[in-house]
């Protein structure tokens, strides 16, 4: 019979934490908000329009109406918006599962989270022709939340390696994936609407979207980060946790509560979007060791650099057309992902 | 039931499983049973006795030109597409030792289908051009993954998970190509996308066959040394299997296998992985199951291509959605069963 080689195990557990290093973290985390804002800065300067900073500037504060003025209230702004807080989420989802599943690959569009949303939304479209934001977000919620709680069951509790649960979420994608295409054929109208929707872009982006999702990213961002400590003590293991007194039940299905609210909402926003939440974490990581109390935080803050940095190359390599995020972000992640994978030790899995 | 050996006296000698044969039988009846009933079905129905006689020579002049040139050609490519499929299915998931590890998961029919889709979006190309993309596509796609999952020697869990990273690169391409296009273009593809049986014809069966006539046997004469890979690596050298030969030999044939079968009908979805599992659970028998593989393949995607074109009334579906849908909940209850077993 088809086997596999014994399992992993968990990341290392760390060193005591000298006041240094807390200091140090701190600073790295003050830099990286000091990223975040510089990025910003670019995915509202740089665009199909090139215009000057002073222009950038007049728009950012007054609306007057005048065609450089509206390009950045009304464009450029709530996109860049979007992008901070669908970065964020899908950057705090990917930390999340990884830390609930102790699984390095774990990642919300690797195992088929936003598949999941993507073919309830698809399905909303087509069936039950609802054409709103806000009727999208709560098929994405159902899908995302189906297909988390089945990666779970795969995955979770007793603890499958990261090839057999990189391997059902990339097949549970690719049948979800199979069923959007069919509804797309059957469904000519919804083909053309669908089509862009799927790839993943921040390109429509307004103020009314952001004014929809905003709530349930913000508390999916709250629980994540107050899942720190609980889920800290998780990857320890679960009779380690237990002796410690978490609450393994509880941690669990709060982590895929506010799994589900991030991706569900980021992928109702902008359509599937791969590998932030398997690129972030992992270069988290390298900075801050494998306190989850300092990798969300990171997490939250370098996951929109990430997001609007690629949505930024998008608009800039084909201009004036420009390459959705979703596709430069998997055109970055996947050689991450392979380079990952070629690693010494995830060799040897 | 214990296995058999048949020897020669020059030496060669031949395991024979009876259970497995009889099951590689039995499958071959029904799938040819099955083809006499696509061919006789449709706006002009035959009986089945009718078809038998018109294959062998005995038809109206009707019949002959509805079952040689429309029907026939249709069938067979089927026929083939499926079988080239499983037997590449079956080759990835025995290197790769896990039941998952199927071409169409790991990234030879996503590149496959940028291929194509390149074909049809960038130069708006004819049935044969958007073939050659496919087979080139997938080629290309398969030397990518195997460069890259080289690293002293290809380890098969490194192959999987390449090639799923691969996978994602090589989807983003083809949402891109959809995007890029016009909506017409967008639906030829996303119909090409599907995998379809409609309209083919002997275009398409002479290099499926002729593929297949090539690349089967060379498969088979790698069965022994494969069966002897999935005992892990080590094992395999000790054994005298010459390891990195014979999966190198059978990557090359199973990503040609699959890329034809692309070209000629699209990614059909999900025979490569199904078929081989189902295979293993009749025959019982352990290793690649290679010839029930094939013939599972086969009939599996006739059975579907006859439940699109019938089970829906008046509309005929392309046949990849009806493996699309029976193959999402083939895997569901793969992965629940395996899970319980801790296979995957």
């Amino acid at each position: 019979m088809v086997d596999s080689p014994p399992e992993q195990s968990a990341e290392p557990i760390s060193a005591p934490t000298p006041r240094r290093r807390h200091a140090l973290r701190a600073t790295g985390l003050l830099v990286s908000v000091g990223i975040l804002l510089l990025v910003c800065v670019a995915s509202i300067a740089v665009g199909a329009k090139s215009m000057p900073l002073s222009d950038v500037w007049h728009g950012l504060f007054h609306n007057s109406g005048a065609g450089n003025d509206v390009i950045v209230h009304d464009v450029r702004v709530p996109r860049t918006l979007l992008g901070l807080l669908v970065g964020a989420a899908l950057g705090l989802a990917g930390a999340v599962m990884q830390a609930l599943t102790r699984n390095p690959l774990a990642e919300p569009g690797l195992l088929g989270v936003n598949a999941g949303a993507s073919a309830a939304v698809v399905s909303a479209i087509s069936f039950l022709g609802v054409t709103s934001l806000t009727g999208y977000v709560w098929f994405a919620f159902l899908g995302a939340a189906v297909v988390s709680a089945l990666v779970y069951i795969l995955g979770g509790s007793r603890g499958a390696t990261p090839v057999r649960l990189a391997l059902a979420g990339t097949a549970v994608s690719a049948a979800l994936f199979g069923y959007i295409n069919a509804v797309q054929l059957l469904d000519a109208a919804a083909l053309d609407r669908i089509r862009f929707w799927t790839v993943g872009s921040l390109a429509s982006a307004d103020m009314g979207t952001i004014g929809k999702v905003a709530p349930f990213i913000g508390v999916g961002v709250l629980l994540a980060l107050l899942l720190a400590r609980p889920l800290n003590a998780m990857e320890m293991g679960d009779d380690t946790a237990r002796a410690l007194g978490a609450h393994l039940n509880r941690t669990r299905i709060l982590s895929m509560l506010a799994v589900t609210l991030l991706c569900g909402a980021a992928t109702a926003a902008c359509g599937p979007i791969v590998f932030i939440g398997l690129m972030i974490p992992h270069l988290v990581r390298s900075i801050t060791g494998p306190d989850m109390r300092w990798i969300l935080p990171y997490a939250t803050v370098l996951s929109p650099v990430l997001l609007l940095g690629a949505d930024v190359v998008g608009r800039v390599v084909t201009r004036p057309a420009e390459l959705q995020v979703g596709i430069v972000t998997a055109l970055i992640g996947g050689p991450v992902f392979i380079h990952l994978v070629r690693r010494k030790r995830m060799a040897q899995l | 039931m214990p296995v058999k050996a048949i020897r020669t006296p020059g030496g060669l000698s031949v395991r024979v499983d009876p259970r497995a044969a009889v099951a590689v039988l039995l499958l071959a009846a029904a799938t040819a049973a099955t083809a006499v009933v696509l061919i006789g079905s449709g706006d002009f129905p035959i009986s089945p006795g009718d078809v038998i006689a018109t294959l062998l020579g005995n038809g109206t002049a009707a019949q002959e030109f509805i079952v040689q040139d429309l029907r026939l050609p249709r069938v067979l490519v089927g026929l083939l597409v499926g079988a080239s499929l499983a037997l590449s299915g079956a080759i990835f998931q025995s290197i790769s030792r896990n039941p998952l590890g199927s071409p169409d998961v790991i990234g030879f029919g996503q590149g496959a289908t940028v291929g194509a889709l390149s074909v049809i979006v960038l130069f708006h190309g004819g049935a044969a051009a958007v073939s050659a993309g496919a087979v080139v596509g997938g080629l290309v796609t398969g030397l990518g993954v195997y460069v890259l999952a080289w690293k002293r020697g290809v380890h098969g869990y490194r192959l999987v998970l390449v090639g799923i990273g691969i996978a994602a690169m090589l989807t983003a391409v083809n949402h891109y190509l959809l995007t890029k296009a016009s909506l017409i273009d967008a639906t030829r593809a996303t119909l090409w996308m599907t995998g379809s049986l409609d309209g083919r014809d002997w275009a398409q069966v002479w290099p499926l066959l002729a593929t297949c006539a090539v690349l089967v046997p060379l498969v088979f004469v790698y069965g022994r040394p494969l069966r002897m890979l999935e005992m892990g690596d080590d094992a395999a050298y000790a054994l005298g299997a010459p390891v990195e030969r014979t999966r190198l030999v059978l990557m090359s044939v199973g990503v040609l296998l699959i890329s034809v079968a692309t070209a000629a009908a699209g990614p059909i979805a999900f025979v490569a992985l199904s078929a081989p599992q189902l295979a293993r659970r009749v025959t019982r028998a352990p290793g690649p199951n290679l010839a029930a593989s094939t013939v599972m393949g086969a009939a599996l995607l006739l059975v579907a291509d006859w439940t699109a074109t019938n089970a829906f009334g008046e509309r005929q579906l392309p046949v990849g959605v009806v493996t699309g849908v029976l193959g999402g909940c083939y895997l569901l209850w793969l992965l629940v069963t395996e899970r319980k077993a801790g296979r995957i």
